[in-house]
């Protein structure tokens, strides 16, 4: 999933100085999953916007709501349809993904972030997520036993270990697992070690996130 | 010949090789160089120009190398993959072997998080075993990493690192393997203090023919003081120093004496190594050291082949 954290009150406050209607705008995709954005994060917000307002004596009106997928077109537009001339703002608590859908589609809105997007990650336990994935565009998690160098190996090394590994962990922090040392071990446990012979070949990075802004076309499923 | 450049020459004729290292200065001074090149002059066979190590900004390993040359000495090009893409890796290349160069040693490099730059972005476009492949497919086949043609030749002595004591220990051999088949014609390696854990790690090497097919160059860094030994043996990574060697240190009355004294004794025991074909004395900031301990390790005169 996508993983985000709410900003700062002090920066969300500042953002929102001048707006006296606010829709707080909750994604029930990934944000929900990691906490950040979901029905109930909305709620805590919204009263945390009004709380700070009657502090200064001012007046605020904010209205709650929540989409499916805040980065689907069809998702967001219906509900924000139904509740036009009831807001100024949209402080949407999605992705950055989420935050641009409604840009897209309702052009003459004003829509403000209310979470940074950290990273694709999964949850480790309840409250703690990392980071898995970069979306390079050229998976090689078939080749490294299903853990992902490009995103926990610091120098993103293809061919094993740097001489930096000790004792499992990474060079750059006690609290950072060795990729390899990772990948070293469940290719043992699969019996499957000798395939890190073979040396590989250098990255496609075009692939990923160095090519610039990328697209998808599926032709099987655009008309 | 690949390359033609003593190091190959003395390591191809079956001579115990010494190669030292020249950090240039954080400044642009061609005499920082110089100096630590008369130093060594006489006493190693190569010097290494480090690239950015441990990633603080210094003059360039391509320059150190120019200077040095221009007083005589032969240089081994240090570069990290930290620093640079593929593009700017393979210019630099062909500019350094324009320049005369005759060695280069491939690396990552350091994390540029330890240096004096840490929040910089890491380049790491292809990794230490793709460069030397890279270096070897420029040199054998006159070709960019792209396939494109190379005009004119790259005779280039291709060196890499390999570090013992790191982990997982196992596949560190199988590193070393891979390195080798990439194209590494000689190895050098991280500093020795544990000899036994490097001596098992030999056999591993013996074990797979490595030893025949890479010329094993062992690390050495003499030790001036029992805080360094202390700093070395807790704060660096990849460095396995003994506690009896840091408390020998800390009981020695002169402990730089004692220093050259355990660098004098590992020499000893590694030349008793098969597979071990040189030394490459890291000095770092106690370079007029190294000529005694070239002399008085029995390793004067330098050949000359």
């Amino acid at each position: 999933m996508i993983v985000a954290e709410r900003k700062p009150m002090e920066e969300i406050l500042s953002m929102i100085e001048d707006a006296n209607r606010i829709l707080v705008l909750g994604c029930r995709g990934c944000t929900t999953v990691c906490c950040a954005g979901g029905p109930k994060e909305v709620q805590e917000l919204a009263t945390l916007i009004r709380m700070n307002r009657k502090q200064k004596g001012t007046t605020v009106e904010t209205l709650e709501a929540s989409n499916e997928l805040q980065c689907e077109p069809q998702s967001v537009g219906p509900l924000l349809e139904k509740l036009a001339d009831q807001f100024d703002v949209i402080l949407s608590m999605a992705c950055g993904a989420g935050v641009q859908t409604i840009v897209k589609s309702f052009p003459d809105v004003r829509v403000l972030p209310a979470l940074n997007t950290n990273f694709i990650g999964m949850a480790e336990e309840h409250g703690v997520w990392t980071e898995v994935c970069v979306a390079c565009g050229d998976c090689l998690l078939g080749r490294t036993a299903g853990i992902c160098p490009m995103t926990r190996c610091a120098k993103q090394l293809l061919n094993g270990p740097c001489g930096g590994s000790m004792k499992g962990k990474c060079e750059i922090s006690k609290d950072v697992d060795c990729a390899w040392q990772l990948i070293i071990d469940r290719l043992t446990r699969l019996g499957r070690l000798e395939v890190l012979e073979e040396i590989y070949p250098v990255k496609d990075w075009s692939a990923g996130w160095h090519r610039g802004p990328q697209k998808i076309v599926r032709e099987d499923l655009t008309s | 010949m690949k390359s033609g450049s003593n190091l190959e020459r003395i390591l191809e004729s079956g001579q115990f090789a010494v190669t030292g290292e020249c950090g240039p200065p954080k400044g642009s001074s061609p005499k920082v160089v110089q100096k630590k090149g008369e130093l060594l002059k006489s006493c190693c066979d190569a010097l290494n120009v480090t690239d950015n190590q441990t990633a603080i900004v210094r003059m360039s390993s391509l320059s150190g190398c120019v200077i040095l040359q221009g007083i005589g000495l032969e240089p081994v090009l240090q570069m990290v993959v930290r620093d640079r893409n593929r593009l700017a890796l393979q210019s630099d290349i062909l500019g350094a072997v324009a320049l005369g160069v005759g060695n280069i040693l491939c690396l990552s490099g350091d994390h540029q998080k330890f240096g004096n730059h840490p929040t910089a972005k890491g380049v790491y476009d292809i990794d230490s075993m793709q460069f030397i492949r890279m270096v070897k497919t420029m040199r054998d086949e006159h070709k960019f990493i792209n396939g494109e043609e190379i005009s004119g030749d790259v005779p280039l002595y291709i060196g890499a690192a390999a570090n013992p004591f790191a982990d997982p220990f196992e596949f560190r051999v199988t590193r070393l393997a891979k390195k080798a088949n990439a194209g590494a014609d000689f190895i050098q390696t991280q500093g020795i203090f544990d000899v036994a854990r490097f001596a098992e790690w030999m056999k591993m090497v013996r074990d797979r023919g490595l030893h025949e097919k890479t010329h094993i160059l062992a690390g050495l860094i003499p030790i001036k003081s029992v805080g360094m030994a202390r700093y070395m043996r807790n704060n660096v990574s990849g460095l396995s120093v003994p506690k009896e060697l840091v408390d020998r240190m800390a009981d020695a009355k002169d402990a730089k004496e004692e220093g050259v004294k355990i660098c004098l004794e590992t020499i000893e025991e590694l030349k008793d190594i098969e597979g071990v074909h040189g030394i490459h004395i890291m000095a770092v900031a106690w370079e007029d050291i190294v000529p005694r301990i070239v002399e008085e390790a029995g390793l004067m005169p330098r050949p000359v082949v």
